[in-house]
């Protein structure tokens, strides 16, 4: 234990700490077919709902006839709106101050909608009772463009009839539900009438779903004789789930425990709260005995909450030379039937607001108006910030197109309006406050890579082979500098149902000098137990394999508002190291006094405090941990335990330049990537292969929302995409090889400099694919087309460009 | 995503297998791999009170390359298509489009007969057998009887074959080392049906143009087939294109699905060329 045989080097590589590629420890389950989810999850007794769904897109709903389902041998009960209505739950909040239908109450609004609930002894039996309920619907007028609904005379939202206030100001119109305004409008449109150039465009970016290879489930258990309801669930914030329900139930908080257990990916799908979580709560208080609920890949689809849908028109002004001197941009939000984005409560379009990218761009204005249709809730940020892939995809697009219009390389259009490193921190002109970056030491890195020049010149020699006739293939080059806004966030502006968005760390260290820590988030495969487990270890000198992770049980863990939105690393992070060095702090005094020196006479030197001077005189951490629980030291508490709630000061801004590197076949419109560079700047990196294998999911589902995968529906309002057949989610033969690389940049506010991760690829990913299509035909006078880019889409590009002969 | 209700069957021998099939009339089906069938009854989309399991029956089982003629059990994997070094040799094509069709764990399960009995436009091999101009038999009450493929498909997922009959064998006349063979296929990933998909043979003086998913059956053009046995590409294209009837789907519009068709039409033609001897 006194060993002083190694090197300072040496033991730090020991711990696994900060910096360390330790594998995942969370994969010795997983890979083994071990893992515990929802649906692993069998109680004695155990019942299950299966929901009757809406076959159409907006009806109203004469009758609900029960009869011949609740004949069916096994059938519990069909609950419908009219059952839950004297409880008042047929209706529930949503996150956006909004209201939602749990049951449908006299109507329904977009297909897929739950109309009732039918509780069976087994899922084969509830699923053949779906079937005999007798529904009988009076088809109503469907709208499923957001432009059409604010003009039409069809009201979809009849319980907001004659409400022209909203939770965010202002209805201008039934089928309206905000107008949300960022930054000076007037002062934008001075400079719009005022540049040399001004480039404009319609950036659609289209209405896909998160698709986490787990649905979403619960198991609700109402203990009639402790009455302790525990609720196990696929929740990406177990503690605000458990305020909701008992806000909505009426049931005591301390009645209630959420679990939420292993997650089989959440990309914002699993935030909200659903109605198979109330009904499910119900059945079970209702009937004293656990129920099941686990929806399946078509109802997840369908009716679990979406991702993006907005229409954004926007113009950029600038000089003749390129500078930037303003942005504009009007986006049209389609949210669908109800109001349920999950994005903090001030911010209703979320942090679109963060639309001015790397660039300085010293004037600009935002407006976004949220709309009603005939289409599914959500509006989730799936793998970003809230909205900020949105956000990126618009400047991104609008960058190309304004070097379309200067007739510029639209690298060095980017070089020359980056936010310079000096300028940090940088006041936005749409309010934020950038903590950090170096976007051209970035840039100029990323274009060496991939070798730039070499790209552009292949690319010019491969037209002319193409104008010859000896090809058919085009090369497109797609440039990206992105950057996210993360880790929400300060209380002072960001809270969900009034509930601040801090997060928070319990460590607790045992005699031996092992630990186990518990917070606020959960992971749903981005690697806590592993990354969290690795500040600790550096932060006060034990062994991360000593270190135990626990997250997602109310009853153990700090209250925290969970995992999304890259918030993880940079609040609960922060969270983990401050509890840390609130163990530190003690330890200090405790080695102190078994050294027999003042407190400020030893030093920390890796996994110990030593004596200042006297190297040799050192007390290890695990020395420390055990003489917290059998010394008693004068004026010291025994114990070696913190808790920490964090509360962050600033948002972190990763940032990253990737390019794409793609070859298109014009004939049928198929590609392939052949290169992918990303280089991600995320502050201090806690784990590098954790990191990659985040930027490697993270651009795969870049891809596919990029190149194919959509949430269609024709003017029925029928989803057109309901299963994996339609809905692209790729293989491993899809998906391209990646070049990862990367800068640190570290958070200046952050404790341990690091910013988030996760979402980061997404964000960047999608422009990169996006722009490399449009650069590709770019030569041929595409200037704007809206994604998913898949093989037809493309087919129509080439097609409307005349390169069909 | 959770099938209504069923009886199980697992008979050891066709005729025990067209006995139940007689005793339940349309109530009745036969499972070969289940990777159409299966799914759709998940879907409620089929539902039958009997399901008749052929995976325990010896006789449709087994590959035999013959010099002039391969012949094919009905409960032939593709992924035993795909294995077969014999079979690979004689008819190239056959492992050619199999290996394009769907992703390995299918088509471990998946059968050649399933994939030309079911009659859904998407599949792949029954545009092959047109090509190929293989013959199919059939078991049922009334005996055994043999139908060209080419004859064999009437609509989408109607056939020539009898509620009560077992498609129990596949023969394939070997077209020779002359004949160059090719299957182009555009897809929108693994696991998806063809956008656009095309078997060709040419050599010898003799071709053959089978094509999928562009009607409600597989496309196999005499007018096509002759002008490229007269070495008329073009002439083989447009008469290919007349035969097909595509319609709009998620894949694309029609205009997109003709002008697709003739590119891996063309492809196909061009690769079976080059191999032709």
């Amino acid at each position: 234990m006194n060993d002083q045989t190694m090197t300072p080097e040496e033991r730090a590589a020991n711990l696994k700490g900060m910096g360390s590629s330790r594998k995942r420890v969370e994969d010795v389950r997983f890979t083994q077919g071990k893992g515990n989810y929802v649906d692993d999850i069998k109680l004695d007794g155990m019942l299950f709902g299966d929901f009757v769904r809406s076959p159409y897109a907006h009806a109203r709903v004469v009758s609900v006839n029960k009869e011949a389902a609740l004949a069916l041998p096994g059938v519990i009960a069909v609950l419908t709106a009219e059952d839950l209505s004297p409880l008042g739950l047929h209706w529930m909040p949503t996150l956006a101050g909004d209201k939602q239908m749990v049951l449908a109450d006299g109507k329904v609004l977009f297909q897929g909608q739950e109309v009732a609930y039918v509780v069976a002894e087994d899922r084969y039996i509830a699923a053949d009772a779906v079937e005999l309920v007798e529904v009988e619907y009076e088809e109503l007028p469907v709208l499923t463009d957001p432009f059409e609904a604010l003009k039409s005379d069809v009201v979809l939202r009849e319980d907001l009839e004659g409400q022209t206030e909203g939770a965010h100001g202002p209805r201008k119109h039934h089928n309206h539900i905000f107008t949300w305004e960022q930054g000076d409008k007037d002062a934008t449109e001075a400079v719009l009438a005022e540049a040399d150039v001004v480039a404009e465009e319609m950036v659609y970016y289209h209405r896909t779903h998160p698709c986490p290879l787990e649905t979403c489930g619960c198991v609700a258990s109402m203990d009639k004789v402790t009455g302790k309801l525990t609720l196990y669930g696929t929740f990406q914030a177990p503690h605000a789930i458990r305020t909701v329900v008992s806000l909505i139930s009426g049931v005591a908080e301390h009645n209630i425990r959420v679990i939420s257990p292993d997650i089989g990916g959440g990309f914002g799908n699993k935030v909200g709260a659903y109605a198979g979580y109330v009904c499910s709560v119900v059945a079970s208080i209702v009937t004293g005995k656990p129920v099941k609920w686990v929806e399946d890949r078509m109802e997840n689809l369908m009716s679990t909450a979406f991702a993006r849908d907005y229409w954004m028109q926007g113009k950029i002004a600038a000089t003749k030379d390129g500078k930037i001197t303003g942005l504009w941009c009007h986006t049209t939000a389609d949210h669908g039937g109800f109001d349920a984005c999950a994005d903090p409560t001030k911010f209703p379009a979320g942090f679109m607001n963060i639309c001015t990218g790397s660039y300085d761009i010293p004037t600009a204005y935002l407006a976004v108006d949220g709309v009603y249709t005939n289409k599914a809730p959500g509006g989730v940020a799936y793998r970003c910030s809230f909205r900020v892939t949105e956000a990126a995809y618009f400047i991104e697009r609008m960058i190309e197109v304004l070097a379309i219009k200067l007739n510029m390389d639209a690298a060095e259009l980017r070089r020359i309006n980056f936010i310079k490193a000096d300028q940090f921190p940088y006041q936005s002109a749409l309010g934020w406050e950038y903590d950090s970056g170096d976007y051209h030491t970035a840039w100029d890195k990323a274009l060496k890579a991939v070798d730039y020049d070499g790209l552009r010149a292949e690319q010019a020699q491969r037209i002319e082979e193409f104008k010859a006739g000896k090809t058919r293939k085009l090369l497109g080059i797609g440039l990206t500098h992105f950057t996210e806004i993360v880790g929400a966030g300060p209380v002072k502006n960001c809270d969900i149902l009034g509930l601040g968005m801090f997060d928070s760390c319990e460590i607790r260290i045992h005699p031996t000098g092992s630990a186990i820590a518990r917070l606020g988030t959960i992971s749903q495969g981005q690697g806590h137990a592993t990354t969290f487990a690795q500040i600790i270890a550096s932060e006060i000198g034990l062994p991360a394999d000593d270190i135990t992770l626990e997250e997602g049980d109310t009853d153990t863990a700090p209250y925290g508002l969970g995992t999304y939105g890259s918030r993880s690393t940079p609040v609960a992070g922060a969270a983990t190291a401050m509890a840390a060095r609130k163990i530190r702090a003690k330890a200090q005094m405790i080695a102190a006094y078994l050294l027999e020196v003042h407190d400020d006479d030893v030093e920390w030197d890796v996994d110990r405090f030593a004596v200042k001077g006297a190297p040799e005189r050192f007390k290890t951490m695990k020395e420390i941990a055990f003489a917290a629980y059998n010394q008693a030291i004068p004026g010291l508490e025994p114990g070696l335990e913190a808790v920490s709630y964090y509360d962050p000061p600033n948002m972190t801004y990763p940032f990253g330049a990737y390019i794409c590197v793609m070859e298109i076949d014009v004939d049928t419109g198929e590609w392939e990537v052949r290169q992918f560079y990303a280089l991600d700047d995320c502050g201090t990196r806690i784990n590098p292969m954790i990191i990659e294998g985040q930027v490697h999911g993270g651009v795969t589902e870049a891809l596919a929302i990029a190149m194919g995968q959509e949430i269609a529906y024709d003017e029925m309002g029928n989803v057109k995409t309901g299963t994996l057949m339609d809905f692209f989610l790729p293989t491993a033969w899809e998906t391209p090889n990646y070049t990862t690389d990367h800068t640190v940049t570290p958070s200046p506010h952050h404790p341990i400099g690091a910013k988030g991760v996760g979402e980061s690829p997404n964000v960047g990913g999608v422009p990169a694919f996006s722009n490399a299509v449009h650069d590709a035909f770019r030569p041929f006078g595409l200037v704007q087309s809206h994604m998913p880019h898949d093989h037809w889409r493309i087919w129509k590009i080439a097609n409307g460009l005349g390169l069909h002969g | 995503m959770i099938p209504a209700g069923f009886e199980y069957h697992r008979p050891g021998d066709i005729a025990s297998a067209i006995g139940i099939l007689q005793e339940h009339g349309d109530e009745a089906r036969v499972l070969a791999g289940g990777h159409s069938l299966i799914p759709m009854m998940k879907l409620r989309m089929a539902e039958m009170g009997h399901l008749v399991d052929l995976q325990a029956i010896e006789e449709l089982k087994g590959i035999e390359v013959g010099a002039d003629t391969v012949s094919l059990g009905a409960m032939v994997t593709q992924h035993e298509l795909i294995t077969h070094d014999g079979l690979a040799s004689a008819i190239p094509l056959i492992r050619e489009a199999a290996l394009q069709i769907a992703d390995p764990q299918v088509r471990y399960v998946g059968t050649v007969g399933g994939n030309v009995a079911n009659g859904d436009p998407g599949n792949d091999m029954p545009g092959l057998m047109q090509c190929l101009n293989a013959t199919f038999d059939l078991s049922g009450p009334d005996g055994n009887r043999s139908v060209a493929a080419r004859d064999f498909y009437e609509a989408a997922y109607f056939t020539a074959r009898e509620d009560e009959e077992i498609l129990t064998r596949i023969h394939i006349p070997v077209p020779g080392a002359a004949v160059g063979q090719a299957y182009e296929k555009q897809k929108r990933k693994i696991g998806d049906y063809a956008t656009a998909a095309a078997a060709v043979m040419v050599g010898n003086g003799t071709a053959s143009v089978a094509m999928t998913n562009l009607a409600d059956t597989p496309v196999w053009s005499e007018g096509a087939s002759a002008a490229l046995a007269s070495g008329d590409v073009e002439g083989c294209v447009a008469a290919m294109l007349d035969a097909i009837d595509p319609v709009a789907d998620n894949r694309g519009p029609v205009e997109f699905k003709k002008h697709v068709a003739a590119v891996m039409l063309r492809r196909a033609i061009d690769r079976a060329q080059s191999r032709a001897g």
